[in-house]
């Protein structure tokens, strides 16, 4: 738990960045939108530089404060994405800087009846170790493409990134602190905070039957280093297959309750309609008639290696590729179109790293006459769902899952 | 987690300083109304928020935004100061 003092030595320590490497590290270059689909507000343009903060390479900045940035298309090239390169996301910008040595996590509620404290050698050492590749995305990914525009954050395509998350499994945890059979929600905080005292604090729960879920783990390595503090160090949960606000960093304290969680970041925030998404998962304890706290992603894909108008030879084979994912079903196919959606071809699936991770796909094709081509993409999963053409427009700007339509030139 | 009080201003304090050499690249535009915004919508979050979410809010939008600061994120800002903050907002970073 950071102290007053733990808190103020890492204020002091940014503000020492500031004259430091913050802001040498800067670069600031005009972000082109996003490849093939609608365009970011003129003002998210105008304000989305590169930047980088301590320990990260720069990023698209979409807030300083709190920090909001978004990780480039070049990174996506690759299934996992590098730690330095990962999307920050806060919602409120008190933000200690937590030391591995006095961080502890308690662990109890009214619906455990053995609650405990453990420190992070204890996490590591009393509770066997898991590793899980899984995609961890903003549930307002792509906000920024919504048209017309909802106002938040204005993420492009890069509010997401893979990683191998090592930790123990919460079921385990929550089995030592004696799990009561009337849980019902499992309610978690982390360590930032609001600036106000009168702003709701960030803090989610989750069903304890995704809780006790296999693949949701609290998770203190990424890509087999620390987590990097702005990704939620020393701990963070890892809720596989579910959009990254469930996901707590730096957490403090878990807590197994019988009762529906009262807090305005899931009673109030963090909503989609009722049956507008192809969604296996529900929250059921939070639902009402009008809307459900979101859950798991919907399928998706991002090409990575198109640019828009840029000139393929004809004659000449060329590659379509990029990454597709889900909400944990598992990708099952990603087909190519190169005819503005005419014809589809299987593209040819990359390694599988499991059902919740990034999987790459390519495509070739060869020009046969001069002209424009539009090249598509268009993931489905093990559960028949595949991504839309039009754009299911929804309040809080979630669940972007539009196909691309990147036009190149065949000279 | 929510911080003490007590600590509070000196977190704010210490916050602004290693922000502030960023924020300060952002002028937001002069007009009647800036010196609200900065006073107030800069105590909890940057001013980029302000010209990442332009110009597509009319002033219903802006006012629905600035009405969640105070109702739902607590911020506390006067009736006066509140309509001054809308319309500076509605009059430069509104949709047009």
């Amino acid at each position: 738990m950071p102290s007053r003092r733990l808190f103020l030595r890492s204020a002091g320590g940014l503000v020492l960045a500031a004259g430091g490497t913050w802001l040498e590290a800067q670069v600031h270059a005009a972000v082109p939108d996003p490849p093939g689909l609608a365009s970011l507000p003129s003002g998210a343009v105008a304000s989305g530089d590169l930047e980088a903060i301590p320990g990260k390479v720069p990023l698209i900045k979409r807030s300083w404060r709190p920090p909001n940035y978004e990780t480039p298309l070049a990174y996506f090239a690759e299934e996992f994405t590098p730690n330095r390169a990962f999307f920050v996301r806060y919602h409120l910008a008190s933000i200690p800087e937590i030391r591995a040595d006095q961080w502890t996590l308690r662990v109890g509620g009214d619906a455990a009846s053995t609650p405990f404290e453990l420190n992070l050698e204890q996490l590591k050492h009393d509770f066997p170790a898991f590793e899980l590749a899984a995609v961890n995305q903003c549930s307002g990914n792509r906000r920024g493409l919504f048209e017309p525009h909802v106002a938040g954050v204005e993420w492009g395509v890069g509010a997401m990134g893979n990683a191998r998350w090592t930790g123990a499994r919460l079921k385990d945890v929550l089995a030592k602190a004696g799990l009561r059979k009337d849980a019902l929600e499992i309610a978690v905080d982390g360590a930032d905070g609001p600036v106000m005292p009168a702003t709701p604090d960030f803090q989610k729960s989750i069903p304890v039957w995704k809780a006790l879920d296999d693949n949701t783990l609290i998770a203190y390595l990424m890509n087999g280093e620390p987590l990097p503090h702005w990704n939620g160090f020393p701990a963070r949960l890892v809720v596989a297959g579910w959009t990254g606000t469930y996901w707590m960093k730096h957490v403090t304290s878990i807590n197994a309750i019988s009762k529906p969680f009262d807090n305005f970041w899931v009673k109030t925030a963090y909503r989609i309609p009722i049956n507008r998404f192809p969604i296996v998962e529900h929250f059921a304890s939070q639902m009402t008639d009008a809307n459900e706290p979101i859950t798991e992603m919907v399928v998706n894909s991002l090409i990575t290696n198109v640019t828009p108008g840029q000139a393929v030879a004809v004659g000449r084979a060329f590659e379509v590729k990029g990454v597709a994912w889900d909400g944990g079903r598992g990708i099952a196919s990603v087909d190519v179109s190169t005819d503005s959606g005419r014809s589809w071809r299987s593209a040819m699936l990359g390694a599988d790293y499991g059902r919740f991770s990034f999987r790459s796909f390519s495509h070739m094709f060869t020009p046969i006459e001069q002209g424009t081509l539009v090249v598509m993409a268009r993931a489905s999963n093990r559960a028949g769902a595949t991504q839309t053409m039009e754009l299911i427009h929804n309040p809080a700007g979630y669940h972007h899952n539009v196909v691309q339509r990147i036009a190149v030139n065949a000279v | 987690m929510r911080p003490l009080l007590l600590t509070l201003t000196l977190a704010v304090a210490l916050t602004a300083g290693y922000v502030l050499a960023q924020e300060r690249r952002l002028g937001l535009k002069d007009g009647p109304g800036r010196a609200q915004v900065e006073a107030h919508c800069a105590s909890c979050h940057s001013l980029d928020y302000v010209l990442m979410n332009s110009p597509f809010l009319d002033r219903s939008g802006w006012d629905g935004s600035v009405s969640k600061m105070i109702k739902v994120f607590g911020a506390p800002i006067n009736a006066e100061d509140a309509k001054a903050i809308v319309d500076y907002l509605n009059a430069n970073y509104g949709k047009s």
